[in-house]
C-alpha cells in the first residue's frame, strides 16, 4: 500500500485523535489479557504457582473433551463455510438475472439478524421434532424427540448449522462483492479460450477470492474457537443433558463462577488468548491482507 | 458471439440447489414469525407453515409483556441504552484515530496498528472472564458502564476508518485546508469528516450489530436480572418453559411467548439489516481494492 502520493505527514495533533482509542485499547485489549495472565500464574492466596493452574485445568476431566468438541465442531463449520459459502457465491455470480441473484442473496443474508441467542432460540424449535417446520425430515431421519435430536454425537454438526444460518450468508454478499472487482475482459477472454465454468472458476476466481478465503477461514477459526452461547443455551433447554461444559470457555465460565477458581478459569483463558493471538498473527504477517504500510 | 460468461438460464441442479439453500435460510424465519400468531395447541397440532390468529398473537403479546410486569419490555431499553451508548462513543473515538492513523506520522503509530490488526482478529469472547477478574476488581460489577465501554472498544471499527481515509481522502485536499490555515483538528473537521459519511455508517453497523447480539458479556457481568440486555434476557425465557425445563413452575412461559420473544428481540437488526447490504459490500470492499 506504499503509494507514492500517500506518505503520512508528521503531526504534533496525533495523539489527541487517538487518545481515546488508545485509553479503551490499554483498559479493555492489554489490562484483562496482563490481569488474565497474572491469575492464570498465580495461587488463590496470589503466589507465583507456575503451571500448577494449567496443569489443574488439564487434569480435570471436561478439558479434553472440551477441546476435542470445539476441535469437531471447527472441522464441520470451516468445511461448510468454505465449499458452501464459495460455491453460492460462484454459482450466484454466473446467474444472468440480476434480480433473482440479489433476491437470493439477500434470503441467504437475512438470518444474520437472528446472531447469538436468538438464533439457538430458533433452532432450539427447529430441532424439535414436535413443533419443527421439518418434522418430517427429522422423523425420517429416526429422530422421535427432542432429546434424541441433541444426541451428543450430533452436537457439532448442530452447532455448525447454526453458525452457517447466521453467519454463511454475510460471506456470501462478500465473496460475491469481490467476484465482481473481476474484471469482464478477464472472464470474457476465458470464455473464448474454451474455459467453463468450472475452470474460470479453479483458475481465475477462486484465486483472486483466495485472500477473502482465507480471511473468513480466520475469522470463523478464531470465533469458533469461543463456542459458548450455542452449548449454553442448549444445555438450559435440556436441564443440562446436552451442552453442559461443552466448550473450554464454558468451563472456564464454570470455574470461575461454580467452583470460585478464578485461577484456573485464568489459565484456560490465557490458552485461548494463545491461540487466537498466534492465529491472528500468523494472519497478519502472511498473509498482507492487513500491511500496515 | 459467446462473449458473455453468465447463463441465461442455469442448469436445473444449479436452480435446485439455490432453492434448497434459500429454504435452509429462510424456512426457520418464516416459521418464527408464524409461530408468534399461534397458541400452544396450535404449534404442535397445526401444520407448522399456518398462519394462527391474530387474538392468538395478542394473547401471546400480553402474556409475554406481562411476564415479571414487562420484564421484555426493561430488557429492551436496557440492550438499546447499552447498544446505543457504546455505538456513540465507538463512533467518536475510532473515527478519529481511524483518521490519525491514515493520514499522519506521529510515534508509536505503527505499533498502533499492528496491535489493532492483532487485537481485531482475536475474538473479544476471549477476554470476557478477565474482563470479569478486572471490573469486579475496580468495584465496577452492576454498573452499566461495565457493559457499555468494554462495547466502545472496537478494533474493527479503528481499521475501517484507517482505510478509508487512506483510500478515500484526497490527500491535496488535506494539504491545502492547511494551506489556508486550518488546524489539524479544522481539517479534520471541514474537510475528513463531511467525506466519512460511508464509514461512519459501516462502522456503525458492525458496532451496533455486535453489542445488540452480544450475550456472553452481559451473561457474565451483569448480576442483576433487571439489568440484561434482551439477548440473555430470551435465556431467562427459556428456562421457564416447562417443554424445554419440567421443573419450570408458576412462571410457566408457553413457547410461542418465546418466538414472539425472539422475533421482538431481533427487530432493530433486522431493520438495520434490511437497509445495509449494499453499503456493507461497497465499504468492505474499499479497503480491499486499495492495493
Amino acid at each position: 500500500m506504499t503509494t507514492a502520493q500517500a506518505r503520512p505527514r508528521r503531526s504534533r495533533a496525533a495523539p489527541a485523535f487517538v487518545a481515546g482509542y488508545v485509553i479503551l485499547l490499554a483498559a479493555f485489549g492489554i489490562v484483562p489479557t496482563v490481569y488474565a495472565i497474572y491469575f492464570a500464574f498465580t495461587d488463590s492466596g496470589g503466589a507465583f504457582a507456575g503451571l500448577s493452574n494449567f496443569a489443574d485445568a488439564a487434569a480435570d476431566f471436561r478439558f479434553l473433551s472440551a477441546i476435542g468438541h470445539v476441535a469437531l465442531y471447527l472441522v464441520c463449520w470451516l468445511a461448510g463455510l468454505v465449499v458452501f459459502v464459495v460455491g453460492l457465491a460462484l454459482v450466484l455470480h454466473r446467474l444472468r438475472a440480476r434480480g433473482v441473484s440479489r433476491a437470493l442473496r439477500f434470503l441467504y443474508y437475512l438470518p444474520g439478524a437472528l446472531a447469538g441467542a436468538a438464533s439457538v432460540m430458533v433452532w432450539l424449535f427447529v430441532l424439535d421434532p414436535a413443533v419443527s417446520p421439518v418434522g418430517f425430515l427429522l422423523r425420517a431421519l429416526g429422530y422421535q424427540t427432542f432429546g434424541q435430536v441433541i444426541a451428543p454425537g450430533n452436537l457439532p454438526v448442530l452447532f455448525a448449522a447454526i453458525a452457517f444460518w447466521t453467519g454463511a450468508g454475510g460471506w456470501i454478499v462478500v465473496m460475491y462483492g469481490a467476484l465482481n472487482t473481476i474484471s469482464p475482459e478477464v472472464l470474457e477472454a476465458a470464455t473464448i479460450d474454451g474455459a467453463g465454468a468450472w475452470q474460470t472458476a479453479r483458475r481465475i476466481q477462486i484465486p483472486l477470492l483466495r485472500k477473502w478465503i482465507v480471511y473468513m477461514v480466520i475469522l470463523a477459526f478464531a470465533g469458533g474457537t469461543q463456542l459458548f452461547v450455542e452449548p449454553q443455551l442448549l444445555s438450559q433447554a435440556s436441564v443440562g443433558v446436552a451442552g453442559r461444559d461443552y466448550s473450554p470457555n464454558q468451563l472456564s465460565y464454570d470455574f470461575a463462577f461454580q467452583n470460585d477458581n478464578v485461577n484456573t478459569a485464568a489459565a484456560i483463558s490465557v490458552e485461548l488468548l494463545v491461540v487466537g493471538l498466534v492465529v491472528a498473527a500468523v494472519f497478519v504477517v502472511r498473509s498482507g491482507f492487513f500491511d500496515a504500510d | 458471439m459467446r462473449t458473455e460468461p453468465r447463463r441465461a438460464i442455469p442448469n436445473p441442479l444449479t436452480a435446485l440447489v439455490l432453492v434448497l439453500f434459500a429454504v435452509f435460510f429462510v424456512l426457520p424465519v418464516v416459521w418464527l414469525v408464524l409461530a408468534a400468531t399461534k397458541t400452544d395447541d396450535q404449534l404442535v397440532h397445526d401444520s407448522p407453515l399456518s398462519f394462527g390468529s391474530w387474538e392468538a398473537l395478542r394473547a401471546n403479546w400480553d402474556a409475554l409483556t406481562g411476564y415479571q410486569s414487562g420484564a421484555i419490555l426493561l430488557w429492551l431499553r436496557n440492550s438499546a441504552v447499552y447498544a446505543f451508548m457504546a455505538l456513540a462513543i465507538t463512533l467518536c473515538v475510532a473515527i478519529p484515530a481511524g483518521y490519525a492513523l491514515a493520514v499522519t506520522e506521529f510515534r508509536g503509530r505503527r505499533t498502533l496498528l499492528v496491535a489493532t490488526l492483532v487485537v481485531m482478529l482475536m475474538p473479544n469472547a476471549t477476554l470476557v472472564v478477565p474482563l470479569f477478574l478486572e471490573v469486579n476488581a475496580v468495584h465496577l460489577i452492576g454498573s452499566m458502564w461495565s457493559i457499555i465501554l468494554p462495547y466502545s472498544f472496537y478494533p474493527f471499527g479503528v481499521y475501517l476508518a484507517y482505510i478509508y481515509f487512506g483510500a478515500a481522502l484526497p490527500r491535496e485536499l488535506l494539504d491545502a485546508a492547511k494551506l489556508d490555515g486550518c488546524s489539524e483538528f479544522a481539517a479534520f473537521r471541514h474537510v475528513a469528516l463531511p467525506l466519512a459519511a460511508p464509514v461512519v455508517a459501516l462502522v456503525g453497523f458492525f458496532s451496533f450489530v455486535a453489542n445488540w447480539t452480544n450475550y456472553f458479556l452481559p451473561y457474565v457481568l451483569l448480576p442483576g436480572s433487571d439489568q440484561v440486555p434482551v439477548q440473555v434476557g430470551l435465556g431467562t425465557l427459556l428456562d421457564n418453559v416447562p417443554q424445554f425445563n419440567p421443573t419450570a413452575g408458576a412462571l410457566a412461559v408457553q413457547r410461542p411467548e418465546v418466538a414472539l420473544a425472539t422475533l421482538v428481540a431481533i427487530i432493530p437488526v433486522l431493520l438495520v439489516f434490511l437497509f445495509s447490504q449494499r453499503f456493507l459490500v461497497a465499504g468492505l470492499l474499499a479497503g480491499a481494492t486499495k492495493d
